[in-house]
Parts: structure tokens; sequence; C-alpha cells
């Protein structure tokens, strides 16, 4: 019997330390990289290149995937509307959608995928190839240059990209609900903006940051803790994109709870 | 003083004083149960070119790595010009960092950086005491030095092992230091290439008076650079001597080594 308690213990131990051993190290560098981040020397100028990276260099894979995400779900949702006789609802319910829930959740899954592993396998590379110890040694803090500017980024750039997919998910809405050629463009766009309210935007925008955080900080600290050469760079990307992934879906379930609780819902 | 009679190299720096600019004390340092460094005990003169020699996984790269203040040693002290390492804040290890280079194994040029960007990065980025003069200037002067001036606006990728050494070696140089540390400087280079750096290394030292740490398996290397061999085993210096004396050892654990 105790040799099965210990076993139990082991096989605990051994599948929930990882758990907690990355949990505390994203905590860490959470705290760390807002440490950084507000006391000076300010990175203005890294933080910047980087927005131009992780911003721009998004906008055809996010636009491109609102236009089409609004679109198909107003083509799956319009012959069930039709049905019921709730055609007209349509405008209101694709927009209430996207912008509480659909297009920022894809396009932090799509960042998370994007821009979580491209900065993981960056900063990975550079860790296993000793540059972030050439930067500590020609007096650069690399946190400081390398993380906290990256992080920041994100958490303006994340936003930024959710508002750009929102608005093309919108107009894939309409190109959706437009294909019979019945729906004219205003008269979509004031039942959209008829239907939107102050507590479907804000709740979704504020999680919009906390999305761009999380992701920003999960590819850092993969990126920044990868061993092994180049295997460990893959692994690290890998494991990034995955912990992203579901730290965005956790983060999307507790928003959305205390929106509730707050009565944003 | 010895020159070799199959390539022309630079006298060995000749300048050293006794002021003790490294002064390493039961240094100790361990990576989980692995204990690599075990009351490890070095004195490096002003002027100095020591080689740090041993077998690979020993601990020589943790050594200058603990001296630069990338690892934190886990007992014993470790002085360099006088300061403990260990209790310098972050703004003071930056400020005696400027006086210390180091070339990486790996020449760790920054990929995403031209090499011009490369060599301007340490200049650029010093903000407690900013380079006064044309960086412009300074970065082509650095790159003569090596005699890559061509590269300037290429990308690391786009050269080869030997130039990538050279514009590490020229890129840790910039801020002319007084220690210069290097790290396995021609390890992965053909014979040829080899000599040229060991060359460049032995010139930029008379140039510039550097005290200098080398760690190599090069005996090549450590015959020409060296004034001070110390031989690395079981965690401590285990061995030391001029090259002369190190290469005439008896000892069955060192004596391979040069055969």
């Amino acid at each position: 019997m105790s040799k099965q308690n210990t076993a139990k213990k082991a096989y605990l131990s051994k599948t929930l330390d990882p758990f907690f051993e990355s949990a505390a190290q994203l905590a860490s560098f959470g705290w760390r990289s807002v440490r950084e981040a507000v006391y000076p020397p300010f990175e203005f100028q890294e933080t910047f290149r980087q927005c131009y990276i992780i911003g721009v260099n998004s906008l055809p894979l996010v636009g491109f995937t609102g236009l089409i995400l609004g679109l198909v779900l107003v083509l799956q949702s319009q012959p069930t509307l039709v049905e019921f006789g709730a055609g007209s609802y349509l405008p209101a319910m694709s927009s209430i959608s996207i912008i509480r829930e659909v297009g920022p959740l894809v396009t932090a899954l799509i960042c998370a995928g994007k821009i979580g592993s491209g900065i993981s396998a960056e900063i990975g590379s550079m860790k296993v190839t000793e540059q972030i110890d050439a930067m500590e040694v020609s007096g650069t803090n690399p946190f400081k240059f390398l993380v906290a500017t990256r992080i920041m980024a994100c958490m303006l750039m994340v936003p930024i990209l959710c508002i750009y997919a929102d608005l093309l998910a919108l107009m894939g809405a309409f190109l959706g609900s437009n294909i019979n050629g019945t729906v004219n463009f205003s008269f979509f766009f004031n039942r959209v903006f008829e239907a939107l309210h102050f507590t479907d935007i804000f709740p979704s925008f504020i999680k919009t940051f906390i999305f761009g955080f999380a992701i920003g900080l999960v590819g850092c600290t993969k990126g920044y803790n990868s061993q092994n050469g180049t295997e460990g760079v893959g692994m690290s990307a890998n494991e990034s994109v995955v912990v992203s992934m579901l730290s965005v879906i956790v983060i999307d379930m507790v928003v959305t709870q205390i929106s509730g609780m707050l009565g944003y819902i | 003083m010895e020159k070799t009679t199959t390539f022309t190299v630079p006298d060995k720096p000749v300048n050293i004083t006794n002021e003790q600019v490294i002064v390493v004390e039961h240094l100790r340092k361990s990576f989980g149960e692995k204990v690599v460094l075990n009351d490890f005990n070095l004195i490096v003169e002003k002027g100095e070119s020591m080689v740090v020699m041993g077998k690979s996984g020993i601990g020589k790269t943790v050594l200058i790595k603990c001296i630069i203040g990338l690892l934190k040693p886990d007992g014993g002290s470790l002085k360099v010009f006088g300061k403990d390492i260990s209790t310098l804040s972050r703004r003071d290890l930056d400020l005696l960092r400027l006086n210390i280079g180091f070339v990486f194994q790996s020449s760790a040029l920054y990929d995403s950086m031209s090499i011009r960007q490369n060599l301007e990065f340490p200049l650029r980025r010093q903000k407690i005491k900013p380079v006064k003069g044309d960086i412009d200037k300074l970065v082509r002067e650095s790159l003569k030095s090596v005699g890559l001036e061509n590269t300037i606006d290429l990308m690391p990728s786009e050269l080869s092992g030997g130039m990538r050494k050279r514009i590490g070696i020229a890129r840790s140089l910039i801020l002319k230091p007084e220690i210069v540390l290097y790290d396995e400087p021609t390890t992965g280079l053909d014979p040829i290439t080899s000599k040229e750096i060991i060359n460049l290394i032995m010139e930029l030292q008379h140039q510039s008076n550097t005290t200098s740490i080398i760690i190599t398996h090069d005996v090549g290397l450590a015959k020409e650079a060296s004034n001070h061999i110390v031989f690395v085993m079981d965690g401590i210096a285990y061995l030391q001597g001029t090259y002369d004396e190190v290469v005439k050892t008896k000892d069955p654990r060192v004596k391979p080594f040069f055969e």
C-alpha cells in the first residue's frame, strides 16, 4: 500500500512539477518585465521597431482571416435566422458576436501562433548562439532590450490588430449578407451600430491588452529559457504556441466571467 | 622570447607588471549535482597573456563567464581591478565590463544586424559612459585592424567562419578594453585561418598591450600567445607554468594533451 502511495506521489510530482515550474517562471518573467518596462532607461526605439515588426507584418493574415470569419459567420447563421423569421437581426447578431468574442479570440489565437512563435524562436536562437550574452557584456540589459520591448509591443499591437480584424470581419459579414444583393451598406452598418453598446466594446478591448501581454510574455519566457541548441529552439517555439493559445482561451473565459459579474454582459 | 620558424608572429607582450588585475580565490561553481569549479585559484597580472587549457567540459568557459559576471559563482571570491564581481550593482558591473572584452566561441554576432550595426552596437549602447567621437570612424578603424573593411555593409550570414571570428574580435576590442577574454578563438577553423587568427590576436595584443585570458585546446595558439599556461582539471588550476615548463611535464594526465 505504501509502495503504491509512493509511486502515486512520484507520478503526481513528475506530472505537476513542470507545470508549476513553468507557471513560476512565467510569473517571475512577468513581474521582471513590468519592472524593466517602467524604470528608465526606456527602449523606445526598439519598442517602436518591434511594434512595426509585430503589427505591420501581421496585418495581411489577420485582415484576411477577419474578412473570411465575418463572411462565414453570416453565411452559416443566415438560413437559420431566416427560417425563424429573424433575418433582420443578422447585422446585430453578427456584429455582437464579432466584437464581443469571435474577433478578439481568433485574432489573439492567430497572434499566438504567428507572433508568439516568432518571438520565441528569435530570442531562443539568440540565446543558444550566445548573442544574449554578447549583448549583456556590451553593457546592454538584454531583459530590457529584448523582453520588455517585445511584451510592450505585443500589448500595443494585439489590440490594434483586433480592431482591424473586427472591422474587416464586419465588412465580411456585410458581404455575406449581401451575397444575394438584398442588403444595403448603410442599412447594414446602421443596424450594426444600433446593436453595439459601450458594454460590448469595452470588456472586449481590455481583454485584447491582456491577450497581448500573455502572448508576448509566453513567447519571451520560452525563448529566453531555450536550451540544447537548435532542437531546443524548435521545442520552445512549439511550447510557446501551445501555452500562449491555452492562456488566451483561459484569459477569455476569466474575463468573460468577470465582465458578467460586473454587469457588462 | 620564442619565435616560430614556420610563420611570423609579432612578439609576445612583455609589459607585464605586478599589478594584479584578476584575482580568483577559492572559486566554486556547480550546475545541479555537477561540480565544475571547486576551490579554483588564479592570479592574472596586467599585460599578461594567459592561456587556459583542459579537456572539454572541464569548466574553462565557466571560469571566464564568472570573470565577466555572466555566471554567478557559488562561493569564493573573484576580483577584477580590485572589485568583487559578485557584490557589484548592475550599473557598476556594466561600468566594469567597459574594460573587459569577450570574444565568444561562436562569435555571437547579431544575426539581424549588419556588420556595421554589430560594431556600432557596443558604442551606441553605452549609456553610463557615452562614447565620444565619430562612431563611423571608430567602426571603420576597428574593421581595418582586423583586415575586413570591405565587409561593413554585409550581414553575418554572408561571412565565412574565420571572418566572423575576426569581426567578433573587432567588436570586442572596439571599446578598447584593458582585459580581453577569448573563448576558443581558433576552434572549428582550418589550420591556415587558425594561424591568421593567432597572428591577429598577437598583433592586437602587441598594439594595445591588453591583458588576455585565452581558452583554447589549440597547442599552437598556446605556444605562440601565452606567457603563462594554466591547465584546468578536477575543478582546480591543476598545473601552471610557462609553455616550455608545461609541455615538459611528466604528469600522465596532462602529457597526452601536448603529444
